[in-house]
């Protein structure tokens, strides 16, 4: 027999998260994005009393109400402690009959109707990755408030320590208390902007889950889960359903599918020309297609799509030789048009170095513009150390593979170096 | 723009809430009629009173229990709006939810000024 408590850990987890980020969108818009606290510790006390309860009583039959009914009382409760507090603001709209005990139960009902709760959602997005907050800030907060990860976790996700996490919270809520940012979905006219903003937020997100190589597995993979769930709200809400939005999830969808491939279960990395392709997730790259189809629509030609259009060939190429980079040079080219960047260009010379050889790869790593931005990037010289031992040139090879290994603070990354200059010594 | 204060004597809350129901539905009623009053910038406040207390008189402060009134008599809560004139007021209290029981009343009273 399963043991009932890993049972109810399981489905639980997975309810938690999504729940968690309605129950937050909801209770923000309860009580101002000013107190993200209390909605933070509502979700977290809901939580925290379910699972309590249904260790000894077992799942009720619809946990997701049974949740939403707590946090709604649990919201009661603290309107009728703080009706006159300064410290909330229940003077406008319906949030005003919240204070009358005639209505506070309608009203709250009325807050937390099925039909508003994926635009309060959608708002709430909008309020954490507000313009004025810087993208790692956002991101931040998007971890902490919006998917509930504890400052430890996000520190571990984000290499960095919880104390950095709290000042950067500390700040963000800071700004939120200075500026009381209505709850709200932006004008037309303002939110093509605004949804660049979130888009760019969940990609950061993505990448922090994708390429970090020292992190908890599993962090790594709710975090990358979290922004694939952030996206599909994007692409299931009518007022955000455009080409973009489409285009990143197909994006995050390929990169997802060779999540598993690139690293052994010893935690080593496991580089592409290595990857087991039969262990890429099909069904993950059957709907990346299809965001892809819907990401056609319009002019719109993002650098999602085209990163989008890069990853579809690789995911779809049958072995690594048969990779068209023909075509993903093509798509760098025009990434490096629209969407300039010295990574970019970096990337960009993998495929030069496929298509026309070591030489004339080296010869446009050299020239490639803010080359100094990249020099402090392992990348790079791991990239040049390549192209030099390609080239039969083990001095300079092993110069570069050498200021790449300390520039890396990542073991697997230490390691893959270390194996690169063993081969080069034998 | 004038005060004026809507005091709620009788009704039949207490046998309406033995039916949740019927309770949540007469609620709505609440709902509807204050969320009008609130979207019109009328609402100042509402709130129902308990049954039960206590009475002070006089300069001895004497201190009569209740219940010191017929049931129906009893206060049983009061909302307070701003209305143009007395019969806009009144026009207001009359979508008051009390009154859809036979035993409801509601008084209108205007916040007076007192000029010294």
């Amino acid at each position: 027999m399963p043991n009932p408590d890993t049972n109810i850990q399981s489905l639980t987890d997975h309810l938690f998260r999504n729940e968690s980020k309605k129950m937050v969108a909801v209770l923000t818009k309860i009580f101002g994005t000013e107190n993200l606290e209390t909605a933070e510790d509502i979700v977290q006390d809901t939580l925290l009393h379910a699972m309590n309860v249904w260790k000894i009583k077992g799942l009720p039959d619809n946990p997701s109400a049974w949740i939403f009914r707590v946090a709604k009382n649990k919201a009661i409760d603290i309107v009728r402690r703080n009706k006159h507090s300064v410290q909330y603001d229940f003077s406008t709209g319906e949030r005003a009959l919240l204070t009358s005990e005639y209505t506070v139960s309608a009203a709250m009902e009325n807050l937390w109707k099925e039909e508003f709760i994926e635009d309060d959602l959608l708002a709430m997005m909008f309020a954490c990755c507000h313009p004025a907050i810087s993208s790692e800030n956002q991101i931040t907060l998007i971890l902490k408030t919006l998917c509930g990860f504890s400052t430890i976790e996000i520190a571990k996700a984000f290499l960095t320590t919880e104390d950095i996490i709290s000042k950067r919270l500390y700040r963000t809520k800071e700004f939120f208390r200075a500026h009381k940012v209505p709850l709200a979905i932006p004008s037309q006219e303002e939110i093509k902007k605004r949804v660049d903003t979130v888009l760019h937020a969940i990609y950061l997100l993505f990448n922090e889950g994708y390429n970090s190589t020292n992190t908890d597995d599993l962090i790594r993979k709710d975090v990358i889960e979290e922004a694939m769930a952030l996206c599909k709200v994007l692409s299931e809400n009518k007022h955000t359903q455009i080409p973009d939005v489409f285009a990143l999830l197909a994006l995050m969808c390929f990169h997802a599918s060779r999540l598993d491939s690139r690293q052994s279960i010893n935690g080593e990395i496991i580089l592409l020309p290595e990857q087991d392709r039969g262990t890429w997730d099909q069904e993950l790259i059957r709907q990346g297609d299809e965001y892809m189809d819907k990401a056609a629509f319009g002019d719109s030609m993002s650098s999602y799509h085209l990163e989008a259009a890069i990853a579809f060939e690789h995911c779809t190429a049958s072995t690594f030789e048969n990779t068209n980079w023909n075509r993903i040079l093509y798509y760098y080219d025009w990434l490096c048009k629209i969407s300039p960047s010295p990574i970019t260009s970096l990337n960009r010379i993998v495929a030069v170095w496929h298509l026309h050889g070591a030489r004339v790869a080296l010869t446009e790593l050299s020239s490639i513009k803010e080359k100094k931005k990249l020099e402090s990037y392992y990348l790079y010289h791991s990239l040049a150390g390549e192209l030099y031992s390609k080239m039969n040139d083990s001095g300079q090879a092993l110069a570069s593979f050498n200021v790449a290994m300390q520039l890396t603070n990542s073991e697997p990354e230490k390691r893959i170096l270390h194996s690169k200059i063993a081969a080069l010594l034998n | 723009m004038k005060d004026y204060l809507l005091l709620f004597r009788g009704g039949e809350a207490k046998t309406e809430r033995q039916n949740p129901e019927k309770w949540q539905a007469h609620m709505q009623k609440w709902m509807a009629w204050m969320g009008g009053l609130q979207q019109q910038g009328k609402l100042v406040g509402a709130q129902p009173l308990d049954e039960s207390g206590r009475q002070i008189k006089g300069t001895k402060k004497v201190i009569t229990d209740g219940p010191f009134m017929e049931g129906k008599e009893i206060v049983g809560g009061y909302l307070q709006c701003k209305a143009g004139t007395y019969d806009e007021a009144l026009e207001i209290a009359k979508g008051c939810p009390i009154l859809e029981f036979e035993s409801g009343i509601v008084e209108v009273r205007e916040i007076q000024e007192l000029k010294m």
